[in-house]
């Protein structure tokens, strides 16, 4: 099996900054496999799992609570119908696109330095979309019934009405987070089989000989593969765009003041990248540093994220600009109010809050010195995280809470329930993100051996 | 074989007194009879019965056997007749709903009704066409009392000192007590009624009285015609009676009196008063309302021009008028310091001018003087039988109830009362607080409450009887203008509840009696000895009217000399006016959660009263809405929460009477604070000399509107920038003139759309609303209607301080113009059902569609609660089941439903359905007889109950409905629809005014330049 996992000649352009040299095929595969196949389990593994465990067990109590009593327990009421639900849903969502658009816009436009990344990135982007999926079913007054938005043979003979946002919702996050589910799956298959081939104890490798679907680097399994993954990829590309496009709509179509903006679609896309950057550079800092990675996620990879965070960032800053703009000229008092009302209502706070953390905080990434610091982007990543979650704040509280008729204003305040479940999601976030470093190869074995320059012949791997 | 004698056992039981516990049927049956029946039948068993120790095998040996002979028996049913319906009463149909006519009392007088049944329960109040106080409307108190009926909390059952007794104990218990007042001729027994409205009730009482001479019958309720009665009795001599007729007067004065929604003859008042001021295309005339009051009422907000001044100020500016119109036979002056003359001069001008066609009306709160003014002036302005009629009174005995209370109390300390009798009041909770009468009534040896709940007053006496409510016994009562109504029951008591007649025949010696038979010979003998007494009864009953009751106008001249001299008072701090509440009245209503949850007309609170102040007010005193102040009158002080009121007047503030219960329901308790601790009997609607000091503390108001659009700043600018969008305004003079309406935006606006030519085509039916905001007086009467309904669940306060109100009509209120002298707007909004809506397109499941007669339809089964559609919805009329609303459980609330009516679940959207269950009942009748359906035939909820008849429906596809009509009119107008293009079928009629040109010129009242 020495030759089974042999990748073909990597290309040898480019790769000085993203793999620090000196590494040989051997020692990537060594480095990588060891964080999953080493029978020590570090102690910090288990503190953190078991605080993000007790985080899913809060949310599964708040989820416990919202079936027996009833959508009420949250702050929402009439005219503020959505709230922290559909915040929290856009805003796993946006931050699930970094995966996605790592590994299949980079892949396809050949920024090899993406391979280091896009491993825990697409995991990430899966388990930010299993976060996100959970909200729009559990947000509905009846839940159980929320079966109901598929289109499905039924005895009712009804089907779900298309012309709602609300829907197109469903096929583009259940699409989004199949495509995503299988890319990574397909991405990992040929690192399963390293680790079927290095694991110690039977039971590991029968789980991973199973998962790696009998996979025995034949060039004609690399040849397939290729073409699936860039398949897979292409197939991948237009869902980066299109998930969050759908999911703007979702304001977009509706007819309130704040909602109602034709910007939508591309701002929300960019915002979306621009948070979705922004987690996976809180990820890869701490991740980089526990498993002592810096030779693969070097300061290239951290530098190039924080330009795509700033680029998109300065989308999002138009995208606000344009809202504003478009609001004076459109001439409608009552856009014009939602302007106001965000800068001077009961809000304002979160609309200074969110313009100081996604547009004034993150042009401090104009500077190297701040790109190549560890700790600076560090904090901008967390800012900006903050920051997109309140820009949803402002879009779903503020336009609502304050539309057309005077008399039915009113303010949205979130409960305990609100918070919780919120908390929860991280935890559950957390919690798989654990369960993954543990399991699976953060990096992919696979494709950083290509990145190993082609002098270094390997080593003799051991039977 | 007899194993038990039921009838034994029921005698038994109902024999028990408080908590009795029994193991066994048998033992409960441990009779000599039962025991001797045993040994006949069983003789060889007999031993076995006698020890107890065997008793069980024996029972044991018997159940297998009765088993085995297969319950041979058959002695386990009750030996009454049961019947099935097999042949069915006569109009007895399942599904169908049966009218029955009855009337509401309140106070001195009563509502005729029709009320709705289904299968025996009544579910829905509505007037009754034929009565002179109704029209076939109510007012909001009558809607609300299906609920009352079925209220879980209601007394059940009487009680001695709290424990459960029965109706025999009680008469036995009092019959010895009796027995001495027979024998001293009822020196120690006294009666204290509240206004006693019923003629029999009356009748029984005299006929009580002649038995026993010395006995006295009080009466007393807070709300009542002392003021009237003093201020006729200034002004003729003697008590009458004011019967208004508002639909011949184009000049209105009121001195406090908000007549459009209080008193005996408010529904009648309104809708006369609203004919007056039906702008329509081709008018020539509309009536011109002035109002003068502190608090802002629904008829201040009516009104052309509104004059806020204090409680006590109505005098001056009753005198001022007195002095203005020349009135020789009005003595007084006007205070120098007064500051309306050019006010009172104008509008004095303005009556004058309309002599014979105007009218001047004092409110029921204000004193004798005020009152005795009033007549005068109608006098000197030549209303009298024109728009003012004077009659005897309506109530069968009236009297200075004040003063009645205060002799009482006398009594009381003085040792002389027996026995007391509480006929459905609770004088404990609502008495003024100087007269001490809690004390005294402690101190009387026997007291006995009959009342509706267990409330203040039954908590302090021995006995308490559970009240009758009006729907499930016999009375009768008069309407305003006399017109009398025998008040049938709808239902059979739900629980061991006697009505007062039946109490009061029962001190009497007559314990028999039944209300049907006290009140049918009380008619019988009105009617004289003639044949024909049945069909008249019959008749009577049908009909809901005595015919031939209205009483005849009564000629009395005016005194010659009238005392109404202004008095100085204590100017020192705040002047607090206290006002029955609009919605729990005294309190009586206070348990009674739709009332409770609908928003107050002037402030939109619910569940709550709070110390109302002016902007400046509070401005002045750092307040805000919801702090706590301390109010201080003399050594009285009570805590209350301040709200703010634009149109308040300066230095004064209005609590509200009714809240701050401490017993009488789980709804009572808690809401507010008890304004009665402030009262005193000598001037019982105004505290002079009030202090007001802040606490720190907060308290959480539950209001359905927030803003009140007089704000400073963003908020308030943008509210009054967009309300051409939203309520239209506009002077009759503009109207008339031709250039009222429209703004650029109205009708003549050409609709944009990118669908041109492609727009659906309404075939059919099409249904749809056009509420006239001209007549729209903000009553409320259309939201509680459409509660009652509609199955609309209560959410409870806390539900409602988080926006999460159920109403589906709210009636919106807007102020424009001045913070210190605003114009008041009320819109009701009910669902737009908008041809182009909004919600349809977003829901995802299809829940909520357009029915193809243009109905925005919500399908309840469908619904997954997404709540898109309300986030969608411009007028946001929908209302979301955040949790279980409705009441699943509680077994008396489930027959207040209406079944033709979904009940909805937890988690789904509901909203305004046009009525459409009434619409399909109208198709069902129509299909019948195969035609469509007539113009009126479909009359939804919210139109019935109208009393200014502002709210139309019908079918926009019929050129000669009378909807479409109002569609056609000039000023009508969709909201928001020339912004958003929603297309509605609920359209408006811009609310059009009368101001007097001269007063705006003077800057007073409301200016019409800035209108919009």
């Amino acid at each position: 099996m020495s030759q089974a996992t042999t990748p073909p000649p990597p290309d040898e352009t480019r790769t000085a900054a993203i793999i620090r040299p000196g590494h040989s095929l051997s020692s990537v595969t060594d480095k990588i496999s060891k964080i999953v196949l080493q029978r020590h389990t570090p102690r910090g593994w288990f503190i953190g799992l078991g605080i993000s465990f007790a985080l899913v067990m809060l949310l599964l109590w708040s989820l416990t609570v919202l079936l027996v009593k009833g959508t009420g327990i949250w702050g929402l009421n009439i005219p503020v119908g959505w709230g922290f639900a559909i915040i929290n849903f856009v805003w796993w969502i946006g931050i699930g696109h970094a995966g996605t658009l790592i590994s299949a816009i980079l892949l396809l436009v050949k920024q090899d330095w993406r391979t280091s990344i896009n491993r825990f990135a697409e995991a990430m982007t899966l388990f930010a979309v299993a976060c996100a999926g959970i909200f729009p079913l559990i947000h509905v007054g009846r839940p159980w019934l929320a079966y109901w938005l598929l289109p499905y043979p039924n005895t009712m003979d009804m089907w779900p009405q298309f012309r709602s946002p609300l829907l197109w919702d469903v096929f583009a996050v259940s699409t989004y987070a199949s495509v995503s589910l299988l890319f990574w799956y397909v991405g990992l298959i040929p690192d399963l089989a390293t680790l079927r081939d290095r694991a110690k104890s039977r039971p590991w490798k029968i789980a991973y000989g199973v998962l790696a679907l009998g996979w025995r680097g034949a060039a004609r399994h690399w040849d397939r593969y290729e073409t699936a993954y860039l398949l897979l990829a292409g197939l991948a590309t237009p869902l980066v765009v299109s998930v969050h496009t759908v999911v703007s709509l979702d304001f977009a179509v509706g007819q309130v003041p704040g909602w109602h903006a034709t910007v939508f679609p591309p701002y929300f896309v960019a915002g979306a990248v621009f948070s979705g950057f922004a987690m996976v550079v809180t990820l890869a800092i701490p991740l980089r540093k526990v498993y002592g990675l810096e030779d693969f996620i070097t300061m290239r990879h951290l530098e190039n994220m924080a330009k795509v965070m700033l680029a998109t960032g300065l989308i999002v800053a138009y995208g606000y600009a344009i809202e504003i703009f478009t609001a004076w000229y459109g001439g409608s008092e009552y856009e014009m109010f939602m302007v106001q009302n965000r800068m001077k209502g009961p809000y304002a706070t979160f609309f200074w809050a969110l313009i100081l953390c996604n547009v004034a905080i993150p042009q401090l990434l104009w500077s190297r010195k701040i790109r190549n610091s560890l700790l600076a982007l560090f904090l901008i990543s967390i800012v900006v995280n903050v920051g997109m979650w309140l820009e949803r704040f402002v879009i779903v509280v503020t336009s609502l809470s304050r539309d057309f008729l005077p008399s039915s204003w009113d303010t949205y305040e979130p409960t305990f329930w609100d918070w919780s479940t919120y908390i929860g999601t991280i935890g559950l976030f957390l919690a798989l993100l654990f369960l993954f470093i543990r399991f699976l190869p953060m990096i992919s074995i696979a494709e950083m051996r290509m990145l190993v320059p082609a002098e270094e012949e390997p080593e003799e791997e051991e039977k | 074989m007899s194993a038990l004698d039921l009838d034994l056992i029921r005698a038994k039981l109902s024999e028990q007194k408080g908590r009795a516990f029994w193991r066994s049927l048998e033992e409960l049956a441990d009779s000599p009879e039962l025991t001797a029946k045993l040994a006949e039948e069983f003789p060889s068993q007999e031993a076995l019965w006698r020890d107890p120790l065997q008793r069980r095998s024996f029972l044991q040996l018997m159940g297998a056997s009765i088993s085995l002979a297969g319950l041979g028996a058959c002695t386990r049913q009750p030996e009454e007749k049961i019947l099935p319906w097999a042949a069915s009463p006569e109009a007895t149909i399942p599904g169908k709903a049966r009218f029955f006519a009855t009337a509401f009392p309140l106070g001195s007088s009563g509502q005729g009704l029709l009320v709705e049944s289904h299968m025996g329960r009544p579910t829905k109040v509505e007037g009754n066409p034929l009565h002179p106080s109704s029209g076939g409307a109510t007012g909001v108190l009558a809607q609300a009392q299906t609920l009352g009926l079925y209220d879980p909390e209601r007394s059940q059952t009487v009680k001695e000192n709290g424990r459960i007794g029965t109706w025999a104990d009680f008469l036995q218990a009092v019959s010895g007590p009796l027995e001495v007042q027979r024998g001293i001729g009822g020196a120690g027994l006294r009666i204290l009624s509240r206004t006693v409205s019923s003629p029999t009730l009356a009748g029984q009482m005299r006929g009580l009285l002649t038995e026993l001479p010395d006995a006295r019958w009080h009466q007393y309720e807070p709300v009542n015609r002392d003021g009237e009665r003093a201020g006729a009795i200034a002004a003729f001599g003697r008590d009458v009676a004011c019967r208004h007729d508002f639909s011949k007067a184009d000049v209105v004065l009121s001195l406090d009196a908000d007549f459009l929604v209080r008193g005996p003859g408010a529904v009648a008042d309104a809708r006369g008063w609203a004919a007056t001021r039906g702008a329509r295309s081709g008018a020539t005339r509309m009536s011109r309302l002035y109002a003068v009051e502190a608090t802002p009422t629904v008829t201040g907000s009516a009104a052309d021009h509104r004059l806020a001044v204090r409680h006590s100020e109505v005098h001056a500016v009753a005198v001022a008028f007195a002095r203005a119109l020349q009135l020789g036979a009005v003595a007084g002056a006007v205070p120098g310091s007064f500051a309306h003359w050019k006010w009172v001069r104008t509008v004095a001008e303005d009556l004058q001018a309309h002599a014979g066609r105007s009218l001047v009306v004092a409110g029921p709160e204000q004193p004798a003087a005020v009152h005795a003014v009033a007549h005068a002036m109608n006098r000197a302005l030549g209303n009298v039988g024109l728009t003012v009629v004077y009659t005897e009174p309506i109530e069968p005995a009236p009297i200075d109830q004040t003063r009645s209370l205060r002799e009482l109390v006398g009594d009381m300390r003085a040792g002389r009362v027996e026995i007391l009798v509480v006929l459905s009041g609770n004088p404990v909770y609502d008495s003024p607080a100087d007269l001490g009468f809690r004390e005294a009534f402690e101190g009387v040896p026997l007291r006995v409450h009959l009342g509706q709940h267990e409330d203040e007053t039954s908590a302090l006496s021995q006995w308490h009887v559970p009240e009758a409510h009006f729907l499930e016994r016999w009375s009768d009562v008069r309407g305003h203008d006399g017109t009398a109504t025998v008040v049938q029951p709808l239902i059979a008591p739900l629980y061991a509840a006697k009505s007062d007649h039946e109490l009061v025949a029962a001190l009497a010696g007559n314990a028999a009696a039944t209300g049907y038979d006290l009140v049918r010979e009380h008619w019988r003998a009105e009617h004289g000895e003639s044949d024909d007494f049945e069909a008249f009864w019959a008749r009577a009953l049908h009909d809901g009217v005595v015919p031939g009751t209205v009483l005849p106008p009564l000629a009395v001249a005016l005194e010659a000399n009238i005392d109404a001299t202004v008095k100085s008072g204590d100017e020192s701090g705040f002047e607090l006016a206290l006002r029955p509440d609009a919605h729990v009245h005294d309190g009586r209503f206070a348990n009674n959660g739709w009332l409770q949850e609908l928003p107050k007309p002037a402030t939109r609170l619910t569940w709550d009263n709070a110390a109302l102040v002016s902007p400046r007010t509070a401005q002045e005193r750092g307040l805000a809405d919801g702090d706590v102040v301390e109010l201080r009158a003399g050594e009285r002080s009570l805590r209350a929460p301040v709200w703010i009121v634009p149109g308040h007047a300066e230095r004064a503030i209005t609590l509200h009477l009714g809240y701050g219960r401490t017993r009488g329901g789980k709804l009572a308790r808690g809401a507010g604070v008890d304004a009665y601790r402030l009262q005193s009997s000598d001037a019982r609607f105004a505290v002079r000399g009030v202090a007001l000091e802040r606490t720190g503390e907060q308290r959480e108001l539950a209001c359905t509107q927030d803003h009140h659009g007089m704000e400073a700043g963003l908020t308030g600018e943008a509210i009054q920038k967009r309300l051409p969008d939203i309520l239209r305004v506009e002077t009759f003079d503009r109207f008339v003139a031709g250039h009222g309406h429209g703004h650029g935006h109205g009708h003549g606006h050409e609709r944009k759309t990118l669908l041109s030519g492609e727009e659906h085509q309404w075939d059919g039916h099409a249904w749809g609303m056009v509420i006239d905001l001209t007549a729209c007086i903000g009553c409320n009467a259309c939201t509680i209607a459409c509660q009652a309904e509609n199955n609309i669940p209560v959410v409870g306060r806390k539900e409602v301080a988080r926006g999460r109100e159920m109403h589906w009509i709210r009636v919106d209120r807007y102020f424009s113009g001045k913070p210190e002298s605003p114009e008041t707007h009320h819109q009701p909004v009910p669902c737009m059902h908008c041809e182009e809506a909004p919600c349809e397109i977003v829901c995802p499941v299809g829940a909520t569609v357009h029915g193809k007669e243009g109905l925005n339809e919500m399908v309840y089964n469908r619904c997954v609660g997404t709540r898109y559609c309300s986030n969608n919805c411009p007028y946001k009329v929908r209302r979301f089941n955040f949790f279980q609303y409705a009441d699943y459980d509680t077994e008396s609330l489930a027959l207040l439903s209406n079944p033709d009516v979904t009940v909805r679940y937890r988690g789904v959207m509901e909203k305004c359905t046009y009525c459409v269950q009434r619409i399909n009942e109208a198709r069902i009748e129509a299909k019948k007889d195969g035609r469509p359906i007539a113009d009126g035939e479909v009359v939804t909820a919210c139109q019935q109950v109208c009393p200014t008849k502002a709210i139309a429906f019908g079918d926009v596809n019929d050129a000669a409905s009378e909807v479409s009509k109002l569609r056609s009119e000039p000023h009508e107008y969709g909201m928001l629809d020339h912004e958003l293009n929603t297309k509605p079928r609920t359209t408006y009629l811009s609310k059009v005014v009368n101001p007097n040109p001269a007063l705006e010129r003077l800057g007073g009242g409301k200016d019409g330049e800035e209108r919009h």
